[in-house]
Protein backbone atom coordinates (compact mmCIF):
# COMPACT_ATOMS: atom_id res chain seq x y z
CA UNK A 1 0.00 0.00 0.00
CA UNK A 2 1.61 3.30 -1.16
CA UNK A 3 -0.02 5.63 1.23
CA UNK A 4 1.33 8.82 -0.14
CA UNK A 5 -0.03 8.83 -3.25
CA UNK A 6 -3.59 7.84 -1.63
CA UNK A 7 -3.05 10.59 0.49
CA UNK A 8 -1.91 12.48 -2.58
CA UNK A 9 -4.81 11.34 -4.78
CA UNK A 10 -7.85 11.55 -2.02
CA UNK A 11 -6.17 15.70 -1.91
CA UNK A 12 -6.43 16.32 -5.19
CA UNK A 13 -9.61 14.37 -5.67
CA UNK A 14 -11.13 16.64 -3.32
CA UNK A 15 -10.68 19.71 -4.60
CA UNK A 16 -13.36 18.64 -7.47
CA UNK A 17 -15.83 18.27 -5.13
CA UNK A 18 -17.00 21.87 -5.00
CA UNK A 19 -17.35 21.87 -8.52
CA UNK A 20 -19.16 18.31 -8.12
CA UNK A 21 -21.39 20.09 -5.67
CA UNK A 22 -21.99 22.94 -7.58
CA UNK A 23 -23.42 20.93 -11.06
CA UNK A 24 -25.43 18.86 -8.43
CA UNK A 25 -27.21 21.68 -6.38
CA UNK A 26 -27.85 24.29 -9.29
CA UNK A 27 -29.05 21.64 -11.60
CA UNK A 28 -31.55 20.32 -9.30
CA UNK A 29 -32.44 23.37 -8.06
CA UNK A 30 -33.20 25.03 -11.75
CA UNK A 31 -34.74 21.35 -12.73
CA UNK A 32 -37.53 21.21 -9.76
CA UNK A 33 -38.84 24.47 -10.63
CA UNK A 34 -38.80 23.35 -14.34
CA UNK A 35 -40.42 20.12 -13.18
CA UNK A 36 -43.20 21.47 -11.56
CA UNK A 37 -44.06 23.45 -14.60
CA UNK A 38 -43.91 20.27 -16.52
CA UNK A 39 -46.09 18.32 -14.00
CA UNK A 40 -48.50 20.84 -13.81
CA UNK A 41 -48.53 21.09 -17.53
CA UNK A 42 -49.66 17.39 -17.44
CA UNK A 43 -51.87 17.55 -14.70
CA UNK A 44 -53.73 21.06 -16.54
CA UNK A 45 -56.27 18.81 -18.99
CA UNK A 46 -55.42 20.78 -21.82
CA UNK A 47 -54.10 18.70 -24.83
CA UNK A 48 -52.18 21.75 -25.93
CA UNK A 49 -50.01 21.77 -22.57
CA UNK A 50 -50.63 18.05 -22.12
CA UNK A 51 -48.64 16.86 -24.89
CA UNK A 52 -45.74 18.70 -25.54
CA UNK A 53 -45.04 17.97 -21.44
CA UNK A 54 -45.61 14.13 -22.66
CA UNK A 55 -42.81 14.48 -25.82
CA UNK A 56 -40.84 16.55 -23.38
CA UNK A 57 -40.48 13.71 -20.67
CA UNK A 58 -40.58 11.39 -23.51
CA UNK A 59 -37.34 12.22 -25.08
CA UNK A 60 -35.53 13.32 -21.99
CA UNK A 61 -35.94 9.75 -20.17
CA UNK A 62 -35.49 7.81 -23.40
CA UNK A 63 -31.97 9.27 -24.33
CA UNK A 64 -29.08 8.68 -22.55
CA UNK A 65 -27.19 12.04 -20.59
CA UNK A 66 -24.69 12.07 -22.63
CA UNK A 67 -26.11 12.17 -25.73
CA UNK A 68 -28.04 14.91 -24.23
CA UNK A 69 -24.60 16.73 -23.51
CA UNK A 70 -22.88 16.24 -26.63
CA UNK A 71 -26.02 17.69 -28.36
CA UNK A 72 -26.00 20.89 -26.26
CA UNK A 73 -21.92 21.30 -26.07
CA UNK A 74 -20.92 20.26 -29.66
CA UNK A 75 -24.20 20.05 -31.42
CA UNK A 76 -25.84 23.64 -31.10
CA UNK A 77 -22.36 25.11 -32.53
CA UNK A 78 -23.28 23.78 -35.78
CA UNK A 79 -25.75 26.41 -36.49
CA UNK A 80 -24.71 30.37 -37.10
CA UNK A 81 -27.52 31.57 -35.85
CA UNK A 82 -26.71 29.99 -32.30
CA UNK A 83 -22.79 30.88 -32.68
CA UNK A 84 -24.02 34.77 -33.03
CA UNK A 85 -26.52 34.87 -30.87
CA UNK A 86 -26.30 36.44 -27.02
CA UNK A 87 -26.59 33.03 -25.59
CA UNK A 88 -23.49 31.86 -27.18
CA UNK A 89 -21.69 33.47 -24.46
CA UNK A 90 -22.71 30.45 -22.23
CA UNK A 91 -23.36 27.78 -24.44
CA UNK A 92 -19.25 27.91 -25.30
CA UNK A 93 -18.82 27.41 -21.86
CA UNK A 94 -18.19 22.89 -21.00
CA UNK A 95 -20.15 24.31 -17.44
CA UNK A 96 -22.98 26.04 -18.19
CA UNK A 97 -23.82 23.36 -20.86
CA UNK A 98 -23.08 20.74 -18.49
CA UNK A 99 -25.62 22.29 -16.27
CA UNK A 100 -27.98 23.13 -18.82
CA UNK A 101 -28.00 19.34 -19.78
CA UNK A 102 -28.18 17.97 -16.08
CA UNK A 103 -31.03 20.74 -15.47
CA UNK A 104 -33.46 19.60 -18.66
CA UNK A 105 -32.44 15.64 -17.57
CA UNK A 106 -33.48 15.66 -14.63
CA UNK A 107 -36.53 17.99 -14.67
CA UNK A 108 -38.28 15.19 -17.24
CA UNK A 109 -37.18 12.50 -14.35
CA UNK A 110 -38.68 14.95 -11.42
CA UNK A 111 -41.59 16.04 -13.36
CA UNK A 112 -43.23 12.34 -13.15
CA UNK A 113 -42.31 12.47 -9.22
CA UNK A 114 -44.13 15.38 -8.82
CA UNK A 115 -46.71 14.62 -10.71
CA UNK A 116 -47.30 11.28 -8.63
CA UNK A 117 -46.51 13.18 -5.78
CA UNK A 118 -50.09 15.39 -6.28
CA UNK A 119 -51.87 12.73 -8.01
CA UNK A 120 -51.70 10.84 -4.64
CA UNK A 121 -53.65 13.70 -2.64
CA UNK A 122 -56.95 12.22 -1.93
CA UNK A 123 -60.02 13.74 -4.35
CA UNK A 124 -61.64 14.18 -1.15
CA UNK A 125 -59.33 16.69 0.42
CA UNK A 126 -59.29 18.76 -2.53
CA UNK A 127 -63.28 18.80 -2.35
CA UNK A 128 -63.31 19.81 0.75
CA UNK A 129 -61.17 22.65 0.38
CA UNK A 130 -63.20 23.89 -2.26
CA UNK A 131 -66.23 23.45 0.09
CA UNK A 132 -64.94 25.91 2.66
CA UNK A 133 -64.29 28.50 0.02
CA UNK A 134 -60.40 28.19 -0.67
CA UNK A 135 -59.25 29.73 -3.84
CA UNK A 136 -56.89 26.70 -6.46
CA UNK A 137 -53.76 28.84 -5.20
CA UNK A 138 -54.39 28.72 -1.38
CA UNK A 139 -55.98 24.71 -2.48
CA UNK A 140 -52.44 24.22 -4.33
CA UNK A 141 -50.40 25.73 -1.06
CA UNK A 142 -52.41 24.52 1.57
CA UNK A 143 -53.19 20.82 0.65
CA UNK A 144 -52.11 19.57 -2.61
CA UNK A 145 -48.29 20.58 -1.61
CA UNK A 146 -48.01 19.50 1.74
CA UNK A 147 -49.06 16.39 1.39
CA UNK A 148 -47.72 15.58 -2.14
CA UNK A 149 -44.82 16.70 -0.95
CA UNK A 150 -44.47 13.78 1.62
CA UNK A 151 -45.25 11.28 -0.69
CA UNK A 152 -42.79 12.27 -3.26
CA UNK A 153 -39.74 13.05 -1.12
CA UNK A 154 -38.38 9.76 -1.11
CA UNK A 155 -38.60 8.89 -4.85
CA UNK A 156 -37.21 12.91 -5.08
CA UNK A 157 -34.24 11.54 -2.73
CA UNK A 158 -33.36 9.34 -4.92
CA UNK A 159 -33.63 11.50 -7.91
CA UNK A 160 -31.28 14.10 -5.89
CA UNK A 161 -28.98 11.02 -5.32
CA UNK A 162 -29.06 9.99 -8.86
CA UNK A 163 -27.94 13.22 -10.12
CA UNK A 164 -24.72 13.58 -7.69
CA UNK A 165 -23.90 10.70 -9.84
CA UNK A 166 -24.99 12.22 -12.68
CA UNK A 167 -22.79 14.72 -12.69
CA UNK A 168 -19.45 12.60 -13.29
CA UNK A 169 -20.52 12.55 -16.88
CA UNK A 170 -19.72 16.50 -16.74
CA UNK A 171 -16.02 15.57 -17.21
CA UNK A 172 -16.77 14.04 -20.37
CA UNK A 173 -16.46 17.91 -21.82
CA UNK A 174 -13.40 18.74 -20.08
CA UNK A 175 -14.97 19.89 -16.49
CA UNK A 176 -12.08 18.94 -13.85
CA UNK A 177 -15.36 17.72 -10.95
CA UNK A 178 -14.30 14.60 -8.99
CA UNK A 179 -14.50 11.64 -11.84
CA UNK A 180 -12.08 14.47 -14.47
CA UNK A 181 -9.41 14.99 -12.00
CA UNK A 182 -10.22 10.92 -11.06
CA UNK A 183 -9.61 10.09 -14.91
CA UNK A 184 -6.68 12.60 -15.34
CA UNK A 185 -4.54 11.09 -12.85
CA UNK A 186 -5.36 7.47 -13.88
CA UNK A 187 -4.45 8.22 -17.31
CA UNK A 188 -0.97 9.80 -16.09
CA UNK A 189 -0.61 7.28 -13.40
CA UNK A 190 -1.92 3.99 -14.51
CA UNK A 191 -2.96 3.26 -11.28
CA UNK A 192 -6.75 2.48 -11.81
CA UNK A 193 -7.72 0.41 -8.83
CA UNK A 194 -6.29 3.18 -5.76
CA UNK A 195 -7.85 5.91 -7.45
CA UNK A 196 -11.00 4.40 -8.16
CA UNK A 197 -11.15 3.65 -4.41
CA UNK A 198 -10.90 7.30 -2.94
CA UNK A 199 -12.98 8.43 -5.91
CA UNK A 200 -15.67 5.81 -5.05
CA UNK A 201 -15.21 6.77 -0.84
CA UNK A 202 -15.88 10.65 -1.98
CA UNK A 203 -19.36 9.54 -3.63
CA UNK A 204 -20.32 7.32 -1.30
CA UNK A 205 -19.79 10.12 1.44
CA UNK A 206 -21.29 12.50 -0.23
CA UNK A 207 -24.15 10.24 -1.33
CA UNK A 208 -25.00 8.99 2.49
CA UNK A 209 -25.08 12.59 3.67
CA UNK A 210 -27.42 13.47 1.07
CA UNK A 211 -29.43 10.56 2.25
CA UNK A 212 -29.17 11.43 5.66
CA UNK A 213 -30.58 14.70 4.90
CA UNK A 214 -33.49 13.52 3.25
CA UNK A 215 -34.13 10.89 6.13
CA UNK A 216 -34.20 13.87 8.45
CA UNK A 217 -36.64 16.00 5.96
CA UNK A 218 -38.86 13.22 5.40
CA UNK A 219 -39.19 13.05 9.55
CA UNK A 220 -39.57 16.78 9.84
CA UNK A 221 -42.45 16.85 7.03
CA UNK A 222 -44.39 13.95 8.46
CA UNK A 223 -45.37 13.86 11.66
CA UNK A 224 -47.11 10.44 11.70
CA UNK A 225 -44.14 8.36 10.97
CA UNK A 226 -41.94 9.94 13.62
CA UNK A 227 -44.19 7.68 16.12
CA UNK A 228 -43.08 4.68 14.10
CA UNK A 229 -39.86 5.95 13.77
CA UNK A 230 -39.50 5.98 17.42
CA UNK A 231 -40.34 1.93 17.20
CA UNK A 232 -37.95 1.12 15.05
CA UNK A 233 -35.41 1.71 17.36
CA UNK A 234 -36.99 -0.20 19.95
CA UNK A 235 -35.15 -3.24 20.71
CA UNK A 236 -36.24 -6.30 18.47
CA UNK A 237 -38.23 -8.60 20.95
CA UNK A 238 -36.30 -11.98 21.06
CA UNK A 239 -37.12 -14.72 19.25
CA UNK B 1 -21.90 20.50 -46.71
CA UNK B 2 -24.49 17.91 -48.00
CA UNK B 3 -28.13 18.04 -46.66
CA UNK B 4 -29.46 15.94 -43.67
CA UNK B 5 -30.70 12.76 -45.77
CA UNK B 6 -27.86 12.32 -47.33
CA UNK B 7 -25.22 12.47 -44.69
CA UNK B 8 -27.36 9.37 -42.70
CA UNK B 9 -28.08 7.75 -46.06
CA UNK B 10 -26.78 4.46 -47.29
CA UNK B 11 -25.12 6.56 -50.62
CA UNK B 12 -21.43 6.55 -50.67
CA UNK B 13 -21.09 9.95 -48.38
CA UNK B 14 -23.76 8.06 -46.59
CA UNK B 15 -22.88 7.59 -42.56
CA UNK B 16 -26.38 5.18 -42.63
CA UNK B 17 -24.84 1.75 -42.34
CA UNK B 18 -22.30 2.65 -40.08
CA UNK B 19 -25.01 4.09 -37.88
CA UNK B 20 -26.79 0.54 -38.44
CA UNK B 21 -23.94 -1.56 -37.17
CA UNK B 22 -23.46 1.18 -34.01
CA UNK B 23 -27.40 0.55 -33.26
CA UNK B 24 -26.30 -3.28 -33.40
CA UNK B 25 -23.54 -3.19 -31.17
CA UNK B 26 -25.21 -0.91 -29.05
CA UNK B 27 -27.47 -4.01 -28.78
CA UNK B 28 -24.57 -6.48 -28.64
CA UNK B 29 -23.40 -5.07 -25.62
CA UNK B 30 -26.48 -3.37 -23.65
CA UNK B 31 -27.74 -7.47 -24.32
CA UNK B 32 -24.35 -8.65 -22.69
CA UNK B 33 -24.64 -6.33 -19.80
CA UNK B 34 -28.24 -7.30 -19.34
CA UNK B 35 -27.47 -10.94 -18.98
CA UNK B 36 -24.54 -10.43 -16.91
CA UNK B 37 -26.62 -8.30 -14.65
CA UNK B 38 -29.52 -11.08 -14.75
CA UNK B 39 -26.66 -13.74 -13.31
CA UNK B 40 -25.60 -10.98 -10.95
CA UNK B 41 -28.75 -10.10 -9.73
CA UNK B 42 -29.73 -13.83 -8.89
CA UNK B 43 -26.88 -14.24 -7.20
CA UNK B 44 -27.73 -11.29 -5.06
CA UNK B 45 -31.17 -11.66 -4.27
CA UNK B 46 -30.39 -15.46 -3.11
CA UNK B 47 -27.67 -14.42 -0.54
CA UNK B 48 -29.97 -11.59 0.42
CA UNK B 49 -32.93 -14.14 1.05
CA UNK B 50 -30.96 -17.39 1.85
CA UNK B 51 -27.74 -15.74 3.09
CA UNK B 52 -26.07 -15.85 6.02
CA UNK B 53 -25.47 -12.83 7.81
CA UNK B 54 -21.77 -12.10 6.37
CA UNK B 55 -23.25 -12.85 2.77
CA UNK B 56 -26.23 -10.75 3.24
CA UNK B 57 -23.85 -7.72 4.50
CA UNK B 58 -21.58 -8.42 1.38
CA UNK B 59 -24.77 -8.30 -1.06
CA UNK B 60 -25.95 -5.31 0.58
CA UNK B 61 -22.47 -3.63 0.19
CA UNK B 62 -22.57 -4.54 -3.41
CA UNK B 63 -25.85 -3.05 -4.14
CA UNK B 64 -25.06 0.39 -1.52
CA UNK B 65 -21.45 1.06 -3.71
CA UNK B 66 -22.96 -0.02 -7.41
CA UNK B 67 -26.00 2.14 -6.69
CA UNK B 68 -24.02 5.32 -4.90
CA UNK B 69 -21.08 5.58 -7.04
CA UNK B 70 -20.78 7.16 -10.63
CA UNK B 71 -21.24 4.74 -14.21
CA UNK B 72 -17.91 6.30 -15.52
CA UNK B 73 -15.69 5.50 -12.87
CA UNK B 74 -16.71 1.88 -12.15
CA UNK B 75 -16.28 1.65 -16.46
CA UNK B 76 -12.91 3.60 -16.02
CA UNK B 77 -12.15 1.04 -12.67
CA UNK B 78 -12.52 -1.71 -15.16
CA UNK B 79 -11.11 -0.26 -18.38
CA UNK B 80 -7.75 0.71 -16.80
CA UNK B 81 -7.68 -1.47 -13.94
CA UNK B 82 -7.92 -4.84 -16.31
CA UNK B 83 -5.66 -3.22 -18.82
CA UNK B 84 -3.16 -2.87 -16.00
CA UNK B 85 -4.20 -6.24 -14.68
CA UNK B 86 -3.28 -7.26 -18.12
CA UNK B 87 -0.05 -5.60 -18.61
CA UNK B 88 1.09 -6.79 -15.48
CA UNK B 89 0.19 -10.69 -16.64
CA UNK B 90 2.25 -10.13 -19.46
CA UNK B 91 4.95 -8.58 -18.01
CA UNK B 92 5.31 -11.89 -15.79
CA UNK B 93 4.90 -13.93 -19.09
CA UNK B 94 7.77 -12.33 -20.57
CA UNK B 95 6.07 -9.83 -23.00
CA UNK B 96 6.58 -6.28 -23.30
CA UNK B 97 4.53 -3.55 -23.49
CA UNK B 98 1.52 -2.23 -22.46
CA UNK B 99 -1.92 -4.50 -23.53
CA UNK B 100 -5.32 -2.99 -23.56
CA UNK B 101 -8.17 -5.53 -22.62
CA UNK B 102 -11.37 -5.40 -25.23
CA UNK B 103 -13.68 -2.20 -24.57
CA UNK B 104 -16.67 -4.76 -25.45
CA UNK B 105 -15.71 -6.86 -22.59
CA UNK B 106 -14.77 -4.08 -19.94
CA UNK B 107 -17.55 -2.37 -21.00
CA UNK B 108 -20.20 -5.22 -21.04
CA UNK B 109 -19.00 -6.10 -17.51
CA UNK B 110 -19.30 -2.62 -15.74
CA UNK B 111 -22.63 -2.11 -17.19
CA UNK B 112 -23.35 -5.62 -16.34
CA UNK B 113 -22.01 -4.77 -12.79
CA UNK B 114 -24.22 -1.53 -12.02
CA UNK B 115 -27.30 -3.67 -13.61
CA UNK B 116 -26.81 -6.54 -11.54
CA UNK B 117 -27.33 -4.08 -8.27
CA UNK B 118 -30.27 -2.98 -9.55
CA UNK B 119 -31.44 -6.10 -10.92
CA UNK B 120 -30.43 -8.15 -6.97
CA UNK B 121 -33.54 -5.70 -5.57
CA UNK B 122 -35.87 -6.28 -8.36
CA UNK B 123 -35.68 -10.82 -7.97
CA UNK B 124 -36.09 -10.49 -4.03
CA UNK B 125 -39.05 -8.03 -4.27
CA UNK B 126 -40.12 -10.55 -7.04
CA UNK B 127 -39.68 -13.67 -4.74
CA UNK B 128 -41.25 -12.07 -1.99
CA UNK B 129 -44.54 -11.78 -4.14
CA UNK B 130 -44.69 -15.06 -4.44
CA UNK B 131 -47.49 -16.47 -1.64
CA UNK B 132 -45.93 -18.25 0.63
CA UNK B 133 -48.51 -21.30 0.54
CA UNK B 134 -47.04 -22.12 -3.01
CA UNK B 135 -43.57 -22.96 -1.58
CA UNK B 136 -44.90 -24.77 1.64
CA UNK B 137 -47.03 -26.97 -0.74
CA UNK B 138 -44.47 -27.55 -2.81
CA UNK B 139 -42.44 -27.99 0.06
CA UNK B 140 -45.01 -30.92 1.26
CA UNK B 141 -45.25 -32.60 -1.74
CA UNK B 142 -41.63 -33.39 -1.85
CA UNK B 143 -40.45 -31.13 -4.22
CA UNK B 144 -36.33 -31.26 -4.10
CA UNK B 145 -35.04 -27.84 -4.28
CA UNK B 146 -33.91 -27.27 -7.94
CA UNK B 147 -37.48 -28.49 -9.20
CA UNK B 148 -39.33 -26.04 -6.65
CA UNK B 149 -37.08 -23.46 -8.04
CA UNK B 150 -37.18 -24.04 -11.17
CA UNK B 151 -41.05 -24.97 -11.75
CA UNK B 152 -42.52 -23.02 -8.99
CA UNK B 153 -39.86 -19.87 -8.37
CA UNK B 154 -38.53 -18.89 -11.64
CA UNK B 155 -41.74 -18.69 -13.62
CA UNK B 156 -44.02 -16.69 -11.03
CA UNK B 157 -41.03 -14.48 -10.02
CA UNK B 158 -40.22 -13.58 -13.52
CA UNK B 159 -43.66 -12.76 -14.14
CA UNK B 160 -43.87 -9.81 -10.99
CA UNK B 161 -39.96 -8.80 -12.32
CA UNK B 162 -41.01 -8.32 -15.95
CA UNK B 163 -42.17 -4.49 -15.67
CA UNK B 164 -39.04 -3.83 -13.21
CA UNK B 165 -36.72 -5.79 -15.90
CA UNK B 166 -38.06 -3.57 -18.29
CA UNK B 167 -36.78 -0.55 -16.66
CA UNK B 168 -33.66 -1.91 -15.71
CA UNK B 169 -32.99 -2.98 -19.51
CA UNK B 170 -33.45 0.76 -20.50
CA UNK B 171 -31.34 2.01 -17.98
CA UNK B 172 -28.64 -0.59 -19.22
CA UNK B 173 -29.07 0.38 -22.74
CA UNK B 174 -28.63 4.13 -21.76
CA UNK B 175 -25.64 3.25 -19.79
CA UNK B 176 -23.84 1.71 -22.82
CA UNK B 177 -23.33 5.32 -24.19
CA UNK B 178 -20.94 5.78 -21.24
CA UNK B 179 -19.04 2.55 -23.09
CA UNK B 180 -18.09 5.03 -25.61
CA UNK B 181 -15.72 6.99 -23.48
CA UNK B 182 -13.53 4.13 -23.45
CA UNK B 183 -13.19 3.51 -27.75
CA UNK B 184 -16.39 0.97 -28.26
CA UNK B 185 -18.15 2.02 -31.57
CA UNK B 186 -21.30 1.64 -30.52
CA UNK B 187 -24.24 4.88 -31.11
CA UNK B 188 -22.60 7.32 -29.47
CA UNK B 189 -19.15 7.26 -30.18
CA UNK B 190 -19.78 6.23 -34.24
CA UNK B 191 -21.94 9.29 -34.02
CA UNK B 192 -18.64 11.44 -32.27
CA UNK B 193 -16.32 10.24 -35.24
CA UNK B 194 -19.22 11.03 -37.99
CA UNK B 195 -19.42 14.83 -36.20
CA UNK B 196 -15.35 15.09 -35.79
CA UNK B 197 -15.32 13.89 -39.43
CA UNK B 198 -17.82 16.35 -40.89
CA UNK B 199 -18.32 19.02 -39.31
CA UNK B 200 -22.18 18.42 -38.62
CA UNK B 201 -22.24 17.68 -34.81
CA UNK B 202 -26.39 18.34 -34.23
CA UNK B 203 -27.09 16.28 -36.92
CA UNK B 204 -25.18 12.66 -35.75
CA UNK B 205 -25.73 13.59 -32.01
CA UNK B 206 -29.31 14.36 -32.88
CA UNK B 207 -29.60 10.96 -34.94
CA UNK B 208 -28.05 9.12 -31.80
CA UNK B 209 -30.67 10.38 -29.91
CA UNK B 210 -33.51 9.11 -32.48
CA UNK B 211 -32.30 5.66 -32.38
CA UNK B 212 -31.89 5.64 -28.60
CA UNK B 213 -35.65 6.62 -28.33
CA UNK B 214 -36.28 3.85 -31.11
CA UNK B 215 -34.20 1.11 -29.16
CA UNK B 216 -36.12 2.34 -25.94
CA UNK B 217 -39.53 2.47 -27.59
CA UNK B 218 -39.02 -0.80 -29.42
CA UNK B 219 -37.88 -3.18 -26.44
CA UNK B 220 -40.14 -0.75 -23.77
CA UNK B 221 -43.02 -2.38 -26.59
CA UNK B 222 -41.60 -5.64 -26.13
CA UNK B 223 -41.60 -5.92 -22.63
CA UNK B 224 -45.21 -4.65 -22.29
CA UNK B 225 -46.03 -7.75 -24.72
CA UNK B 226 -43.91 -9.76 -22.10
CA UNK B 227 -46.10 -8.46 -19.26
CA UNK B 228 -49.47 -8.80 -20.97
CA UNK B 229 -48.45 -12.78 -21.97
CA UNK B 230 -46.63 -13.16 -18.29
CA UNK B 231 -49.89 -11.65 -16.60
CA UNK B 232 -52.33 -13.52 -18.21
CA UNK B 233 -53.16 -16.40 -16.12
CA UNK B 234 -53.15 -13.66 -13.20
CA UNK B 235 -56.93 -12.29 -12.47
CA UNK B 236 -57.00 -8.62 -11.23
CA UNK B 237 -58.61 -6.30 -8.99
Amino acid sequence: MDFHFLRETVLLLLSGVPLSLNLAFFSILAGAVLAVLLALMRLSGNPVLDLPARAYVFVFRGTPLLVQIFLIYYGLGQFPEIRQSLLWPFLREPYWCALLALTLNTAAYSSEIIRGGILSVPFGQIEAARACGMSRWLIFRRITVPQGLRVALPAYGNEIILMTRSTALASVITLMEVTGIASKIIAETFRAVEVFVCAGAIYLILNFAISRGIAFLERRLSPQLREQGAQDHLPEPAR
Amino acid sequence: MIDYTELMGFGPRGWGLLMVQATLMTVAVSASAFALGSVLGALVAWARIEGNRLVRIGADAYTTVLRGIPDLLVIYLLYFGGSEALTALARLLGAKGFVGVNSFAAGAIAVGIISGAYQGELFRGAYQAIARGELEAARSVGMPRLLLFRRIIVPQALRFAIPGLGNVWQLALKESALISVVGLTEILRQAQVGAGSTRQPFAFFITAAVLYLLLSTVSGWGFRRAEAVGMRGVRRA
